[in-house]
C-alpha cells in the first residue's frame, strides 16, 4: 500500500489529468441521466473532436520546442476549401485530391517554417500573419459553400469501418477485433519495454503496479470498444486515423533522434546548439509537420461537413493549444506529451458534448471551457510548486 | 586563543567572547527536508565588526544556513534559535530580515539587464513620494552609492554596458542603499577575475572599518585567508570548527581544507605523467570580431597548438578573449568575420558548424554550464547522449533505449556522479555533479581534442580533485586537452604548457616547469602597444 501511495505521489501530474477526465465524464453522465455515454454519442465524440486531436499532435511538438502556431485554423479552412474545389470544380479523384492537400499542407508549413527558422522571426508573429493570410485566401478561394463532395470522401469524416464480419449479438465484430488488437498491442509493448529495462538491470515499477496499470488501461480500451461496437456504425474511420497518428508521432517524439532534438531545443536552445543540434532544421521540420497535420485535419473537417466552407476551422488553433496546456505541456517549452494533449482534447470534447446534451447556451459553453483551461493549468502549476518544495 | 577552544567557548554560556560582542548567534539550527537532514545542530557565532567566512563543500549546508538566517525558510520550518544582537528574532520572510539589517547578496546576480543601474539599485525600494518616483533623488543617491563601492560609472547605463565584475559591485551598492548591519555575500567572486576580486575584497575590508559585519561564503580559500578574521567550517550539515586567523595557530589553506573534507589533502592536484604524442590541433592566424560590434577585434591573429596526450592551459583575465577563441574554433559558435586556419593531425580542415567540429573530433565544454551546457529540465541520461545520439540510435534515427541507458549508467559510475539513477533531473544536482554530466556528454562523443572552459568553476575542493583526475585520464588516453581557467594555481597544477592571452592575443607561452603565477600574470596583463614583445612570443610557437 505504501509503495502504491508513493508511486501515485510521484506521478500525480500524469494521473491527475486522467482522473480529471474520468471525473468530468462521471459528472456529465449523472447530469445527463446516462445519455453522455450512449454508444452513438461515444462514436460522435471521436468524430466531432478528431480535428482537435490531430492538430494537438503537431501543436505539442511545436510548443515543446518553444514556439506556437496560431495559423492552424485558417490553414484548415484554406486547405479544406482547396480540397473541395479540386474534387467538386476540377473533378479530381478523391485519392489525388487528398494527396494534393497533404502536399499543399507541407508547403504551407515550409513557408512558415522558412520565416521562423531561417529568417528568425518569432513563430507568434509569423503564424499570426499566417492566420490572416490563409483565412483571407480561404475566403477568396471558396466564396460560396462548395458542395456536394463525393460520398467516398465524406465517409472519412462521418463513416465507420465497414462491417464485413457481421454481428455478435448486437455487437459489431470488426470493432471487437480492433479492440482486441489494441489491447494485445498494449500488453505486448508494455511487457517488452519492461523486459528490456530488466535486461539492462534498470529499475522498473513494482510488479503489482505494472499489472494494475495494464489491467486498468486494458479495461478502459475494452469499455470503449464495447460501446463503439453497439453504436450505429461501429468504429469511426477517423478514430483509426487518429490512433495511427498518435502511435506514430509518440514514437517519433520519444524514440527517434529527431524527437529528442525537439525536447533538447525546447529545454535549452543554446545548450542544444552547442551540442551539435541544428535548431533551425528542427524548427523548420516542426512547422512542415504541423502543416501536414493541418492538411489531415482539413480533410477530416471538410469530409465531416460534406462541404468546403470559408468559415471552417474557426478557433481550431485555440482548441488545439488549450488541449496541449490542459494536457500538461509547459508554456516555456521543453515539457509535453502527446498522450497528455489527447486527454486534454477529450476533456474539451466531453465538456462540449455534455453541455450540448444539457442544452447549455453556446456562449456559456465557451465561458465554461475557458474556466476549465484556467483551472487545469493552475492545478498544474500549484502541484509543480509543491513538488519543488519537496 | 586556540582554534578549537574558540568553538568551545562560543557554545559555553558566557565563555570567551562576551555576549555583547556577538552580533549574531545561531544556536542548534536543524533543518530537515523530506528524507534529508540538511542542517543538524549547527552553531554559528559572528562577532560585531568582523569578516566571518563560511567554508564547506557544495551540499554541506552553507546556503541552507544562510536561507534560514535571511528568512527564506521562515521561522517554524527549522528548529533552533537565532539571536541578533542578543535578542531572539523570528523572521517570516526576507522583508523581516532586511528590516533587521541583514542583507544577502546571492551568488546569481539579480540585476535586471535593461534597467539602468539607478533603477536596479532602488528596485523595490523606489525613491518616491506619494507613489511618484523622484528621479533626481534616485540618480544622485545611486551615484553616491556607486562611488562608495569605487565605481564611477554613470547610474543611467544598464548592467549590459558594464562587466560582470562591476555588476557584482552594483549589487553591493544596492545592498548599501538599505540599512545594513550584517552583509552576507554568497560566492561573491565566483565569476570575477583576480583584479576585480581583489577590489571587491578590499571593499569588504573597508566596510569592516566602517563597522559593517560581513559573512562571506567562498570556495576560494586564498581569499578567505586574505580577508577573513575567523572562519567556520561546515561539513555534512554540521559545524566542524571555527578557526581564528588572529589566534595562536597559523591557519593555512590546507588547514581549512582538512576541516572541509575531513582529512588532510596531501595534494590538490593528482599526479600526471605526460605522454605527449603527435600534434593534434593547430590553429593559425585566428582572428575573430565581436558579433555585434563588428569593428572590434576580439581574437587577434592567435596561434595555438596542442598535441595528443597533452594538457594545454589558456590563462587570461576575464574579457581577454579565451572563451571567444575557443567558441569560434568550435564550429563558429561565437563571433563574426572569422579568419584563420585550423589543422587537425596536420591536415587543414574547415569547420563551419558545431556539427562539423564534432565530426572532426573537437569538443567544447562551456564555462556557463547552466545556460549553455545542460538542459536542466531533462535527465542525466538525456543530457549525456545529447551530443552523440547517433551512437545510440540505428541508421534510420530511432534511439535504442537500452543502449542509451547503458552508456549513461557507465558514466554515472565511472565519473562518480552522485545521483540515485541516470533518470535524475540534472537541475537538481550540485555544481560538481552537473559538471561531471557535461564532461560525460563530451567524453561520450569520443573527441580527439577537448576544450574545457572553466571546468571547475563554482565546485568544491573534493569534486575539483575528481575533475582533475578525469582530465588526466583523458590525456593519458591520448586526447589533447585545452583547459581555460581563471585560477592560475589550477593551470600550473594541471597543465603541461600554458598560453597566456591578453586583449585577444596570445602574449606568452610557458612550460609547466617554468610556470609561476607572477610570470603568467605579466603576460596576461601585457598591453597591446609593444608590438615587438608579442611578435617575439609568437615566434616561439
Amino acid at each position: 500500500m505504501n509503495v502504491l501511495r508513493e508511486y501515485f505521489g510521484r506521478n500525480v501530474r500524469q494521473y491527475g489529468i486522467v482522473l480529471a477526465l474520468l471525473l468530468i465524464v462521471l459528472l456529465f453522465q449523472l447530469l445527463t441521466d446516462g445519455r453522455l455515454l450512449a454508444p452513438n454519442n461515444i462514436a460522435a465524440l471521436f468524430m466531432q473532436n478528431a480535428y482537435v486531436m490531430i492538430l494537438a499532435i503537431g501543436m505539442v511538438a511545436v510548443i515543446v520546442a518553444g514556439h506556437i502556431d496560431l495559423s492552424v485554423g485558417s490553414v484548415v479552412a484554406f486547405i479544406g476549401g482547396l480540397v473541395a474545389i479540386m474534387m467538386h470544380n476540377w473533378g479530381w479523384s478523391v485519392p489525388l485530391a487528398i494527396l494534393a492537400a497533404l502536399v499543399v499542407g507541407a508547403l504551407v508549413g515550409a513557408w512558415q517554417g522558412f520565416w521562423i527558422a531561417f529568417v528568425g522571426i518569432p513563430a507568434f508573429i509569423v503564424t499570426l500573419a499566417g492566420m490572416l493570410i490563409f483565412r483571407g485566401l480561404a475566403i477568396v478561394l471558396v466564396g460560396q459553400t462548395i458542395a456536394p463532395l463525393p460520398s467516398s470522401f465524406n465517409r472519412i469524416g462521418n463513416g465507420s469501418v465497414a462491417n464485413f464480419l457481421g454481428f455478435a449479438g448486437q455487437m459489431d465484430v470488426v470493432t471487437l477485433v480492433i479492440g482486441v488488437i489494441a489491447i494485445v498491442g498494449l500488453v505486448v509493448s508494455q511487457v517488452r519495454a519492461r523486459a528490456n529495462l530488466i535486461k539492462h538491470e534498470l529499475t522498473v515499477e513494482v510488479f503489482g503496479v505494472f499489472i494494475g496499470k495494464l489491467v486498468v488501461m486494458g479495461a478502459l480500451i475494452a469499455l470503449v470498444t464495447y460501446w463503439l461496437s453497439l453504436s450505429r456504425g461501429g468504429t469511426p474511420i477517423i478514430l483509426l486515423i487518429v490512433g495511427v497518428l498518435v502511435l506514430g508521432f509518440t514514437f517519433l517524439m520519444n524514440r527517434t533522434v529527431f524527437g529528442r532534438h525537439v525536447y533538447a531545443v525546447g529545454g535549452n536552445r543554446n545548450a542544444a546548439i552547442l551540442s551539435g543540434v541544428s535548431a533551425r532544421n528542427v524548427d523548420f521540420m516542426l512547422f512542415v509537420n504541423i502543416g501536414l497535420l493541418s492538411a489531415v485535419a482539413a480533410i477530416a473537417t471538410t469530409a465531416r461537413a460534406g462541404a468546403g466552407v470559408a468559415a471552417a476551422g474557426q478557433n481550431f488553433e485555440l482548441d488545439a493549444i488549450a488541449a496541449c496546456f490542459i494536457g500538461g505541456t509547459a508554456v516555456a517549452g521543453g515539457v509535453g506529451k502527446i498522450s497528455g494533449a489527447m486527454i486534454g482534447a477529450l476533456i474539451m470534447g466531453v465538456l462540449n458534448m455534455g453541455l450540448s446534451i444539457l442544452a447549455v447556451d453556446a456562449a456559456w459553453q465557451q465561458a465554461i471551457k475557458g474556466l476549465v483551461l484556467l483551472l487545469a493549468v493552475a492545478l498544474d502549476i500549484v502541484s509543480k510548486r509543491k513538488g519543488a518544495l519537496r | 586563543m586556540a582554534t578549537d577552544a574558540t568553538a568551545q567557548d562560543g557554545r559555553g554560556a558566557g565563555g570567551g567572547a562576551p555576549a555583547g560582542d556577538l552580533i549574531l548567534q545561531m544556536r542548534s539550527i536543524s533543518k530537515e527536508f523530506p528524507g534529508v537532514k540538511a542542517l543538524s545542530d549547527v552553531t554559528l557565532e559572528v562577532r560585531r565588526g568582523e569578516v566571518h567566512a563560511i567554508c564547506g563543500e557544495n551540499g554541506a549546508g552553507k546556503s541552507t544556513l544562510m536561507k534560514v538566517l535571511s528568512g527564506v525558510y521562515p521561522h517554524g520550518t527549522y528548529t533552533g534559535d537565532i539571536l541578533l544582537g542578543g535578542e531572539e528574532v523570528r523572521f517570516k520572510g526576507i522583508r523581516d530580515s532586511e528590516e533587521a539589517g541583514i542583507v544577502i547578496i546571492h551568488q546569481e546576480l539579480a540585476l535586471v539587464p535593461r534597467l539602468s543601474l539607478a533603477e536596479n539599485m532602488f528596485l523595490g525600494n523606489e525613491q518616491a513620494s506619494g507613489g511618484v518616483v523622484d528621479w533626481n533623488k534616485t540618480r544622485s543617491q545611486a551615484a553616491k552609492l556607486l562611488r562608495r563601492v569605487g565605481l564611477h560609472d554613470n547610474p543611467d547605463v544598464t548592467p549590459l554596458d558594464i562587466g560582470v565584475g562591476k555588476q557584482q559591485l552594483v549589487e553591493i551598492a544596492k545592498a548599501l542603499s538599505k540599512k545594513v548591519d550584517l552583509l552576507i555575500l554568497d560566492e561573491p567572486t565566483a565569476a570575477l577575475n583576480d583584479e576585480d576580486s581583489a577590489h571587491l575584497l578590499g571593499l569588504i575590508a573597508e566596510f569592516r572599518d566602517q563597522g559593517i559585519t560581513s559573512i562571506i561564503i567562498s570556495h576560494k580559500l586564498n581569499e578567505i585567508a586574505a580577508i577573513a578574521d575567523r572562519v567556520t567550517v561546515i561539513r555534512d550539515g554540521q559545524t566542524i570548527e571555527t578557526l581564528d586567523f588572529h589566534g595562536a595557530e597559523t591557519i593555512t589553506e590546507d588547514r581549512i581544507i582538512k576541516g572541509m573534507v575531513g582529512r588532510p589533502l596531501d595534494n590538490r592536484f593528482p599526479d600526471h605523467e605526460p605522454q605527449i604524442g603527435a600534434e593534434a590541433l593547430r590553429v593559425e592566424d585566428w582572428t575573430v570580431y565581436h558579433p555585434i560590434d563588428t569593428e572590434r577585434m576580439v581574437v587577434d591573429h592567435a596561434h595555438l597548438t596542442v598535441h595528443q596526450g597533452e594538457i594545454v592551459g589558456l590563462a587570461g583575465l576575464m574579457g581577454a578573449g579565451r572563451t571567444e577563441l575557443a567558441m569560434s574554433v568550435f564550429g563558429r559558435s561565437y563571433g563574426a568575420n572569422i579568419s584563420g586556419r585550423i589543422y587537425k593531425n596536420g591536415q587543414e580542415i574547415s569547420i563551419r558548424t558545431v556539427r562539423d567540429a564534432i565530426k572532426h573530433g573537437i569538443a567544447y565544454t562551456t564555462e556557463d554550464r547552466k545556460a549553455l551546457g545542460l538542459n536542466l529540465i531533462q535527465t542525466i541520461r538525456e543530457n549525456i547522449s545529447a551530443s552523440a545520439l547517433g551512437k545510440v540510435s540505428n541508421w534510420w534515427g530511432v534511439v535504442r533505449g537500452g543502449a542509451e541507458d547503458v552508456v549513461a549508467e557507465k558514466y554515472r559510475k565511472e565519473f562518480r556522479i552522485k545521483a540515485p539513477t541516470v533518470e535524475s533531473v540534472v537541475g537538481k544536482l550540485s555544481g560538481g555533479n552537473q559538471q561531471k554530466v557535461v564532461l560525460s556528454k563530451w567524453v561520450n562523443a569520443d573527441p580527439d581534442v577537448l576544450i574545457l572552459d572553466e571546468p571547475t568553476r563554482g565546485i568544491d575542493v573534493g569534486a575539483k580533485y575528481e575533475i582533475y583526475g578525469i582530465i588526466n585520464a583523458l590525456a593519458a588516453a591520448g586526447k589533447a586537452v585545452i583547459v581555460i581557467s581563471s585560477e592560475l594555481p589550477e593551470l600550473i597544477g594541471v597543465c603541461d604548457r600554458i598560453y597566456a592571452v591578453s586583449q585577444g592575443r596570445i602574449t606568452g607561452e610557458v612550460a609547466r616547469a617554468d610556470a609561476t603565477q607572477e610570470e603568467l600574470m605579466r603576460y596576461m596583463t601585457m598591453e597591446k602597444t609593444p608590438a615587438g614583445a608579442g611578435q617575439a612570443q609568437e615566434g616561439t610557437n
